[in-house]
């Protein structure tokens, strides 16, 4: 008895192949446009602010304490907007870390599964709203609850914008960090409980370490978002460069300066216009530093779980 | 010997009985994983489980210690009992009850923490009021692991191979200076060097601890335990004295069983 014999062109009888080339480059070109859309952004930015940059010196540019672009007698000190923009930070990391990292717990370790399936996806649906309803949001509901424990607060404030901000970067840390404690393996967990701990010890000294990568990363995350956030701190903090340790009045943030020069008249080509960029290639540097941190933290602290 | 259901069970004295399981039903949902099950561990003995794959064997393991009530809809009915107490009883705190009736697992489980935290964790959560240096040091002297990892103390735990790593959990779980070991499969991931050394490493322990063991691993029951327990979907089909089961056993099960004609 015999093996038939093979007939190797029947195997593609039928088939298209000139597509295949078509389909390669195609989908190459899909790709292609992201990063050439990035390439131009950063091309932009840094063009503008170098010619920005021509006109005012960097030391002007990042120690100088008064931000006035657009009146004679005019100053571009950096710092007020860097400072608006720290501040409202810092409050939505102080409001959204510890209560992000306590949901996370709650959700991974503590919430039964019927739970879980009902909290986590609200979590994600608060993500989806649009930041501009956080905005209105903040000024018709946190300003005027605030303004009862402070009454000498301003109608725009940082306290306000900050708030804002922790709320809205609270699902991010919350689900992220979920995530991160939830792909602690379960032999860990067990391994604890089988030394006679109790459901914190394990959860505070075996789980959350173990996990500390991914939730690191997560606040990281949420921290470069809030810095890049512009819609709902523009209309809760205000628009008033300010360099003073107040949470009560108004600030600017570097992305709500970039909207007020956006939606202005300011004509092209001025320095005043070239601050928007300079402003815009700083927000890009800290939050791309930010981002290569966090992605750092989780390649150099990921656990080989065995 | 007494007859217990249908099954043979050599009856433990009450001086030597440690852990007494009672007509032990576990079930998931609604199967039953383990059928009116009744026998005794004795103090200072080993006890090997064997049966094949899904007869129920780790599920009563974990019953011992409670470890069962982190899978969601597990019940367990009857009694077992340390010491004489009904391990299930309100009153009982079962955080307490893992503090003397420890585990290893089938997979070495080390935390991602160094090889001195991984031993030091137990003691330190469990208040131990003598030196805990010198209490890591004794438990890894007993897991026979002290002299290949003296020098690194505060390395990761993570970087020991296999077979080190499970001793180092054998470790772990002495440091809380349990009065039973639970050992679940604990050489189904190893080498046969590192088993021969688990092996070895059990009889030596068994002078200060009981150890009860489930292996699927006939010859392993047969080296290292001194009553074996052989178990077929969920029921308890035979319990004796090692010796016996491997030699004489009362029923045919057993028989087909050890001599490897199923499972």
């Amino acid at each position: 008895m015999t093996t038939p014999a093979v007939h190797l062109k029947s195997i593609s009888k039928g088939r298209v192949r000139w597509l295949e080339p078509l389909i390669h480059s195609g989908l190459g070109f899909c790709t292609l446009i992201s990063i050439i859309t990035t390439a131009t952004i950063v091309f932009v930015l840094a063009k503008e602010s170098f010619g920005f940059f021509q006109e005012i010196t960097p030391s002007e540019f990042f120690f100088g304490t008064s931000w006035v672009p657009m009146f004679k007698p005019s100053s571009f000190g950096v710092l007020p907007l860097l400072w608006g923009t720290l501040i409202v930070t810092f409050g939505a990391a102080l409001i959204s870390i510890p209560i992000g990292l306590a949901s996370a717990i709650y959700l991974s370790e503590y919430a039964s599964a019927g739970k879980r399936a009902v909290i986590k996806p609200l979590l994600e649906l608060l993500a989806g709203i649009p930041t501009v309803v956080y905005g209105y949001f903040a000024l018709t509901f946190i300003t005027p609850a605030l303004k009862v424990v402070f009454p000498d607060l301003q109608v725009f404030n940082a306290l306000s914008g900050a708030v804002v901000v922790g709320i809205m970067v609270l699902p991010m840390i919350a689900t992220l960090s979920d995530n991160a404690l939830k792909a602690v393996p379960d032999s860990l967990r067990q391994g604890a409980y089988a030394l006679g701990a109790t459901s914190y010890e394990v959860t505070s000294q075996v789980v959350v370490p173990a996990g500390l990568s991914g939730v690191m990363a997560s606040f990281i995350l949420a921290i470069s978002r809030a810095i890049g956030e512009t819609m709902a701190v523009t209309l809760a903090a205000g628009a008033t460069p300010n360099l003073s340790f107040t949470f009560l009045e108004s600030i600017q943030t570097m992305t709500a300066y970039i909207v007020q020069v956006s939606m202005g008249d300011t004509p092209a080509g001025g320095v005043a216009y070239q601050t928007m960029f300079a402003v815009a290639g700083l927000l890009f540097v800290i939050t791309l530093t930010l981002n290569i941190i966090s992605q750092w933290i989780l390649e150099r602290y990921r656990e080989v779980y065995q | 010997m007494r007859k217990n259901g249908t099954a043979e069970v050599v009856a433990i004295s009450e001086d030597e009985r440690i852990l007494g399981i009672d007509d032990v039903t576990i079930c998931y949902s609604d199967n039953p994983a383990v059928k009116n099950v009744s026998f005794d561990i004795a103090r200072n003995k080993i006890t090997s489980i064997i049966g094949p794959s899904g007869c129920g064997k780790s599920t009563l393991l974990r019953s011992l210690n409670r470890m069962n009530e982190f899978i969601s809809e597990v019940s367990l009915k009857g009694r077992v009992s340390f010491d004489g107490q009904d391990l299930y009883a309100k009153s009982v705190d079962p955080v307490e009850v893992r503090q003397h009736i420890g585990m290893v697992f089938q997979k070495p489980n080390p935390f991602p923490k160094s090889i001195y935290k991984n031993v030091s964790w137990g003691p330190t959560v469990n208040q131990y009021d003598g030196s805990i240096p010198e209490l890591v040091e004794r438990s890894l002297k007993q897991a026979s692991l002290w002299n290949e990892v003296k020098d690194r103390l505060n390395d990761s735990a993570l970087g020991l191979s296999g077979g080190q790593q499970q001793r180092l959990c054998i470790a772990r779980a002495l440091a809380i200076e349990p009065t039973v070991l639970l050992m679940d499969e604990p050489c189904s991931a190893l080498d046969p060097i590192s088993t021969a050394h688990i092996e070895n490493l059990m009889y030596d322990l068994k002078s200060r601890y009981t150890i009860v063991i489930v292996t699927h691993n006939m010859q392993q029951a047969a080296r290292v335990s001194d009553y074996t327990a052989f178990m077929e979907m969920g029921n308890l089909i035979e319990f004796g004295e090692t010796d016996q089961i491997f030699t004489r056993p009362q029923e045919k099960r057993t028989e087909e069983y050890v001599t490897g004609r199923f499972g």
